[in-house]
């Protein structure tokens, strides 16, 4: 093979700096930073996680006059001292030390110009990494309504790079941005001069010396400093290691020592002099923030988070959001799985005689990209609200408003919206975790929520309730057994998170309580282009990432019910049946009742019900002999014990990717064709009969609670395990959530079948 | 002319306004809290508290903030009076 380029020629195409070069957007929490994002590239090229890590990588490009620039939207940071996956994630990134992300040309730095202050702090960490900075004051329009001003070229003067005023949220100011970004990217740039007294300076010399002398190691200076300022560091620790520094943790230590003595205490010195440095910059050219725009802010504030009126108005919100997400996406779900799906599964039909490929195509492919596309409603809803509530400021205090409530699960108030909307579906539930900054609460929050009984549970609930649990009510109707059976089902799995959170905090993700430090931005009028990119940017992500595994997953439950099995008599009765039924609708519509049958396809003379009954049978058969079937009735042994037959064990392993599927599938397997709803008098009655046999029947009161429970608990929903893998970034996490789902889902079940059979046996 | 009383942020009670006299210990959440601008000498006031009581809103440096009362308790601070703020 000659195929090899020589590496100079890869370069000179990777690099020709004048045209290509590679921005990194920095910024903290709450700037609009991805507003700006968006702004600047439109939707992402590419989202993605950093490799190990549950840190989102954000790449996008744009165009100017001279050529493409690529932009990398670092996670919203307050610092760089790094101590969190997110900050360490961002200095290896601007130091050039992440390996999956080109050489950072240009930083732009974007800042909250309505809180210039605490946002410049970043800054003066930035600008020790000796690259050129672009500093965006975003937010422009909204520090001018409050009526302030910031002179600009008076603060680019004092801080030595370029600023430029931007209002993200209107596009207002993008294309200076990104003149500006052009500009510094030619430019040579001088080195930014120490803010910190010359003490400082003194030991960081010092001490870069003897790591070069010691180990050979060249650190840039300001991480030198950082492994002064950082007590307990990991950079520092992961130094230590190497034979030749294991004087190191003593030497800092030392150094340290001697910074007191001279009054100058770590870490307190680091954000006493930077803020120091901020508030000499800025004296004189920012105007303080206005009182009267801050007191109206103070007042929605004594509203929203009133003792009384905040639980209210936050009750109302979650209610009207709850509903939204669920009634409100029903008729688009419905939608997708009833009319788009029948209408594709009926135009392959009249397109491809029955076979493999239709039944890979109908059952396999289009029931696939269904089970994916189906969640796009929730997802989109859901998303909508949350970029409401986050940039009208709310979002903050529904945190703030629930924090005392939520660290009794050991969380924070970050984790209640991500948990209240997985009751309606845990997919968008856990993409809405990225709220939680703090890793340990996030994931305990991502492996909880699909303990929330979501809305896929219903139809087996519905199904179960109806045909076994007797219809008593109390209270002249007003309280009935079935409907306290199905509220139940939905507190089981919500008293089971409490502990399970508990454990999880303990044994997997053990440490201090996170501090819950949140800023509280300012209440606005929400902006429809944030919403828009907000709600635009999950459904890609969801699409693009996990709806392939979700759709791989569907069709590989697909092929396990499909093969082995010889489908050939099935497929002739189907096409007769479809001959059958073309043959009446053709002769209704010619108003002629002369009865005549097809060359060479005679219809045996049988009525098509008939036909009907041999085609459920037949497709019941094969389920059986399939892998599915064959699995059940292996697996039987293991599900006796919870009073289920091998029937109900196929219904569960085949409701792998979906819960709901289980329906679907005994209607399969007790010969009812594909087509049953959980409201069907077919598929109760039919499993009202089913026997044991010996004559007993399979479905009593206590095989009906222990398959709710089951299913109240189990994590059959492919869809919810793939975004597991998304958002944790490893398959560690959805294996894990799927044993210890499945693992206690068995045993609650198995404990309800016992129990129930027991107290039933003493009643009798 | 104060006295070293050992008041702290969750002692502050809300409209009430404070100096910041230190942040105690030199951990990841004494480290947070100076980075989000809760420096020595720093003048800070509650603006109220959670319904449940618990976390507290603070205003510093021209912006809001909540902490819980666990986090409140690791900042020093002296009390002023009204006539007292700059």
């Amino acid at each position: 093979m000659d195929s090899t380029i020589p590496a100079s020629s890869i370069e000179r195409q990777v690099s020709s700096p004048a045209a290509k070069f590679t921005v990194a957007l920095v910024g903290n929490p709450n700037t609009g930073k991805s507003t700006f994002f968006s702004a600047l590239c439109g939707v992402p090229a590419r989202i993605g996680n950093y490799p190990g890590v549950t840190v989102e990588k954000k790449i996008g490009k744009y165009r100017d006059s001279q050529g493409t620039v690529t932009v990398v939207d670092l996670p919203g940071t307050y610092s760089l001292s790094a101590r969190t996956p997110d900050e360490m994630v961002s200095v290896d990134v601007l130091l050039g030390r992440q390996a999956d992300v080109a050489h950072v040309d240009v930083i732009v730095a974007i800042v909250d110009a309505t809180n210039l202050e605490r946002n410049l702090y970043l800054f003066t960490q930035l600008r020790q990494l000796n690259r050129p900075i672009v500093l965006v004051l975003n937010m422009w329009d909204r520090m001018q309504a409050e009526g302030r001003t910031i002179e600009v070229d008076e603060l680019s003067r004092r801080l030595g790079v370029r600023v430029v005023a931007v209002s993200a949220s209107r596009s207002q100011g993008i294309d200076e941005a990104k003149k500006m970004i052009r500009q510094v990217a030619g430019e040579p740039h001088a080195t930014a001069a120490s803010l910190f007294p010359p003490i400082l300076e003194g030991e960081v010399n010092e001490l870069s010396q003897w790591l070069r002398e010691t180990a050979d190691i060249e650190l840039q200076p300001f991480l030198v400093e950082r492994l002064i300022f950082d007590i307990g560091g990991a950079h520092a620790s992961e130094l230590a290691r190497r034979p030749k520094l294991s004087e190191l943790p003593a030497r800092l230590a030392q150094i340290r020592e001697r910074l007191a003595v001279a009054g100058q205490k770590v870490p307190a010195l680091e954000t006493r002099e930077r803020y120091k440095w901020i508030r000499s910059q800025l004296a004189g050219i920012a105007s303080v923030p206005d009182e009267q725009s801050r007191s109206l802010s103070d007042r929605i504030d004594q509203v929203l988070t009133h003792r009384v009126w905040g639980f209210l108005m936050f009750g109302l919100i979650m209610f009207a959001i709850f509903q939204a997400i669920t009634s409100g996406t029903v008729w688009a779900m419905d939608w997708i799985t009833g009319s788009l799906q029948s209408w594709l599964v009926s135009g392959v039909e009249s397109l491809l005689a029955p076979g493999t490929l239709r039944s890979l195509v109908n059952d396999g492919i289009i029931a696939g990209v269904g089970s994916v596309i189906v969640f796009l409603p929730q997802i989109l809803m859901l998303f909508f609200f949350i970029g409401l509530l986050e940039d009208c400021g709310y979002m903050a205090r529904a945190a703030f408003v629930m924090d005392k409530l939520m660290t009794k699960l050991g969380l924070s108030g970050k984790s209640f919206l991500p948990l209240m909307s997985s009751f309606a579906c845990a997919v968008p539930g856990i993409m809405a975790t990225r709220v939680i900054e703090d890793r340990r609460d996030r994931m305990v929050t991502i492996l909880i929520a699909p303990l929330m009984s979501c809305s896929a549970r219903l139809p087996v609930y519905v199904l179960l309730v109806t045909a076994f649990v007797p219809q008593v009510s109390w209270l002249g109707g007003w309280i009935g057994l079935q409907g306290s059976v199905l509220f139940a089902m939905h507190l089981v799995g919500l008293a089971v998170a409490v502990p399970v959170a508990w454990l999880l905090k303990k044994f997997f993700f053990p440490g201090d309580v996170p501090p819950f430090v949140m800023e509280l931005p300012s209440y606005k009028v929400p902006s429809p282009r944030v919403v828009f990119y907000r709600v635009w940017e999950r459904a890609e992500a969801f699409l693009t990432r996990a709806g392939t595994l979700i759709f791989c997953t569907a069709v590989l439950v697909w092929a396990a019910g499909y093969f082995p099995g010889d489908h050939r008599p099935l497929n002739e009765l189907t096409r007769k049946i479809e001959q059958a039924q073309a043959q009446a609708a053709e002769s209704a519509e010619a108003d002629a009742s002369t009865e005549k049958s097809l060359d060479g396809l005679p219809l045996d003379g049988l009525p098509l019900e008939v036909l009907t009954a041999q085609r459920r049978q037949l497709s019941g058969q094969l389920i059986e002999q399939s892998l599915l079937g064959r699995s059940g009735k292996l697996i039987e042994p293991v599900v006796k014990p919870l009073g289920w037959d091998w029937k109900i064990g196929v219904g569960v392993i085949a409701s792998f990717p979906a819960r709901e599927v289980i329906i679907a599938t005994l209607g399969t397997i007790y010969s009812l064709g594909g087509d049953v709803g959980e409201e069907d008098e077919g598929l109760r009655a039919a499993i009202v009969r089913s026997r044991w046999p010996d004559g007993r029947p399979v479905y009593t009161l206590p095989v009906a609670l222990s398959i709710m429970v089951f299913f109240a608990l189990c994590a059959q929903c492919a869809a919810t395990l793939m975004v597991i893998k998304r958002e944790t970034n490893s398959w560690r996490w959805p294996v894990f959530t799927f044993f210890y789902m499945t693992a206690l889902a068995y045993v609650a079940a198995l404990l309800t079948y016992q129990v129930g059979t027991l107290i039933l046996g003493a009643m009798a | 002319m104060s006295s070293p009383t050992l008041l702290t942020l969750a002692d502050i009670a809300p409209g009430q306004t404070a100096t910041i006299s230190e942040v105690i210990g030199d951990d990841a959440i004494a480290v947070r809290l100076m980075e989000m601008g809760l420096t020595d000498g720093e003048t800070v006031r509650v603006v109220g508290r959670a319904p449940l009581g618990d976390p507290i809103e603070l205003s510093i440096r021209g912006y809001k903030l909540s902490l819980r009362k666990l986090e409140a308790a690791r900042v020093r601070v002296q009390a002023q009076k009204a006539s007292d703020v700059t």
